[in-house]
């Protein structure tokens, strides 16, 4: 299938007080059309940095994207002038975020943020465009659409808020929607409800979606291809299976055995990843895992491992990747 | 791991039966807990509208050294039942027993003394702690108030003491909350909490707003605790996984009311309540081969507004079971096999 999206050594920094934070730190990956791809990692590991580079979302100071490519379509994304860019914001790549409390505009009615966009890109008038939106909001399960488009934010649920989220990211029909902690502020029942109409939608309109999530079981659920961050830093990435059944990277590994499982009968302790995430305004030249590591070798502390292939379409950087091997108990 | 349970005695929501005074184990018992808020109108004038039933006739024990979960989604009435029993909300109605003495029936003088035994640890590290405190002084402002350790050197060593117990360096107690991670504070939070020596504490979402490989390290050092203090936890969270892994009894809580009570591995092995096992479907479990072999029912609908519930059973608009009498009947919490018990007419 063709590349739809392919970020090459993508570099955010921020400058702040303290020194210049590696954001994001060269990070390289692909999106395929149509295809479902997640982006896991925990807090302050750069995964929302990453994705919001792609659209030029970093607020610029403190934060500046300095280096790589982002081809999509044909252009780099990195180049385009800022009319340009708004162009293919919410028409050819639309985001959904975390928050549907503070994402919606509090003082605009559902109807006008939806339509806003549709006639924004596809330069169709205020009456077509309320035509469309009831459309789109009855298409993400919410009932009595047309009154909908009178309402405010505040007269909705979270998870309602969440499904005009979606549909204000559907409605001009993108390749490609990026997902930033879709459901992370929503109780579990409602994560599901609205994970799987997106990945319905996304299905049936052959939309390509980035998820990024801490939630290592969302993963499992919805994602094809499965990147792990870490401290800037794509450390590992291959097909879902192989992530979860041949972890070859030794934080992907300890990441797997720290979160407890339903499907599993009880464990009599947790095995936790000791230590804490580093500091990213103070990186050396070695792996930044390698204080919490258990596989630490010399070399980590001189080299950052590069990110190479294990097996065919999985690879981890790490310089003991090989002895991670063995598979993980099913 | 498992703890008699043959004397659990909770019964009906409404009134509770429950008390036997035999029963010296048992450490906490409330029964037939209500709390209303009330919902007012008007700026000078103001008059109670309406009320919203945020925790609605809930009963449950909790025997010395076991860990009693307390789940359901945000709204359910989990943490206000938390705070009624650490008596920062007064209760509309119903009994908090502590070793057998009523929390609700004491005054702010006679509850000094219980404070001491009953600590709570929050869910955010980050507005949990005073910012402008360094952790020393954080950590011994209890034993201030209290009068427990007065002499100030005996107090800076207990403070010592207490962050080696949950894995800080000593060094950390000149410092300020800003400086420190979220799992880092957290230990705080938990320090601080057994500064007093108390015998009971409530974790309110402790765990939630932390990363996974550090929510893990909190969740062991919780257990490690509840062993070397012989400590008893009442623990609300929302992460049906965690829960699972920590407690030895399981209460799940919807709209005000528990829907489903029963020992930890029964409660998951086991679930009746068509709530209950929604919940359980709805957890994506981390592996893709489990994932693609499970069914994925999920359950439509919103949870209703505790202002106005819906009549008889909260959950009907929600259930594949429900029947027509479910809509007039409230049920009853009642007892299906030994020490389960299920609030609904149709299992």
């Amino acid at each position: 299938m063709a590349k739809l999206l392919e970020v090459q050594d993508l570099k955010t920094q921020f400058y702040t007080s303290q020194g210049t934070v590696l954001a994001v730190d060269g990070i390289t990956y692909d999106v395929e059309a149509g295809e479902t791809v997640a982006i896991v990692g925990e807090s302050g590991c750069g995964k929302s940095v990453g994705a919001l580079s792609i659209l030029k979302l970093i607020p610029d100071p403190p934060g500046k994207t300095v280096g790589g490519k982002i081809n999509f379509m044909g252009q780099d994304l990195l180049k385009l002038s800022d009319a340009k860019i708004r162009k293919i914001r919410g028409r050819d790549i639309s985001m959904i975020f975390q928050e549907p409390m503070t994402s919606l505009n509090p003082v605009l009615t559902i109807g006008l943020q939806l339509t806003e966009a549709m006639e924004f890109h596809l330069g169709i008038n205020r009456k077509e465009a309320e035509t469309q939106a009831v459309k789109w909001l009855e298409m993400v399960g919410i009932s009595e659409a047309k009154r909908r488009l009178r309402q405010y934010p505040h007269h909705l649920s979270g998870g309602m808020r969440q499904r005009v989220m979606i549909a204000m990211a559907l409605c001009c029909e993108p390749k490609l929607i990026i997902a930033d902690e879709p459901t992370t502020a929503l109780d579990v029942t409602i994560q599901a409800q609205i994970l799987e109409l997106m990945k319905d939608l996304s299905k049936r309109l052959g939309v390509a979606l980035i998820i990024i999530t801490h939630n290592l079981g969302v993963v499992a659920r919805y994602a094809d291809r499965v990147n792990v961050m870490y401290a800037g830093r794509i450390i590992e990435s291959g097909t879902a299976h192989d992530i979860y059944h041949r972890p070859s990277h030794p934080y992907t590994l300890g990441l797997l055995h720290s979160v407890p499982r339903l499907d599993q009968p009880r464990k009599e302790r947790l095995q936790p990843i000791s230590g804490q995430p580093p500091d990213l305004t103070h990186l050396d030249n070695g792996c930044a895992f390698r204080s919490r590591c258990s596989f630490m070798v010399a070399q980590c502390a001189t080299a950052y491992p590069p990110l190479e292939e294990v097996e065919t379409a999985h690879s981890s950087a790490c310089w003991e990747k090989h002895k991670l091997g063995e598979p993980v108990a099913a | 791991m498992s703890l008699p349970l043959n004397k659990m005695a909770t019964t009906t929501a409404s009134h509770a039966p429950n008390s036997n005074p035999q029963d010296n184990d048992v450490l906490l018992e409330v029964s037939g807990l209500k709390m209303h808020f009330p919902i007012s109108e008007g700026l000078i004038f103001q008059k109670a509208v309406s009320v919203v039933k945020a925790v609605d006739g809930v009963s449950f024990n909790i025997r010395k050294g076991e860990t009693l979960g307390l789940v359901g989604e945000s709204g359910c009435g989990k943490t206000t039942t938390g705070r009624c029993i650490l008596q920062l909300e007064k209760a509309t109605e119903g009994q908090i027993l502590f070793e057998g003495q009523d929390l609700t029936q004491l005054n702010s003088k006679a509850l000094i003394p219980l404070r001491q035994k009953i600590q709570v640890i929050f869910q955010d590290p980050y507005s949990s702690l005073n910012p402008r405190l360094k952790i020393g002084d954080t950590i011994s402002e209890p034993m201030k108030v209290h009068g427990v350790e007065p002499d100030a050197s005996q107090r800076r060593k207990r403070v010592t003491e207490l962050l080696n117990i949950c894995g800080l360096p000593a060094k950390m107690a000149d410092r300020y909350p800003h400086e420190m991670s979220g799992g880092q504070r957290q230990r705080v939070g938990i320090a601080r909490a057994l500064s007093l020596r108390p015998e009971f504490i409530i974790c309110d979402e402790a765990v939630s707003a932390l990363d996974v490989s550090i929510q893990a390290q909190i969740i062991n050092l919780l257990e490690d605790l509840r062993e070397e203090f012989q400590l008893t936890y009442l623990f609300i969270a929302h992460d049906l996984s965690v829960v699972r892994h920590l407690c030895h009894k399981v209460a799940v809580m919807y709209l005000g009311k528990i829907v489903e009570l029963a020992d930890c591995d029964e409660l998951y092995s086991n679930p009746q309540h068509p709530y209950t096992k929604a919940l359980l479907t709805a957890v994506p479990v981390p592996d893709p081969e489990v994932e693609k072999h499970r069914e994925h029912s999920i359950m439509s609908g919103e949870v209703p507004s505790p202002i106005n519930p819906p009549p008889g059973c909260v959950f009907h608009p929600r259930c594949s079971l429900a029947v027509e009498g479910c809509k007039q009947q409230v049920p009853d919490l009642r007892n299906t096999v030994a020490d389960h018990f299920v609030a609904c007419t149709e299992v």
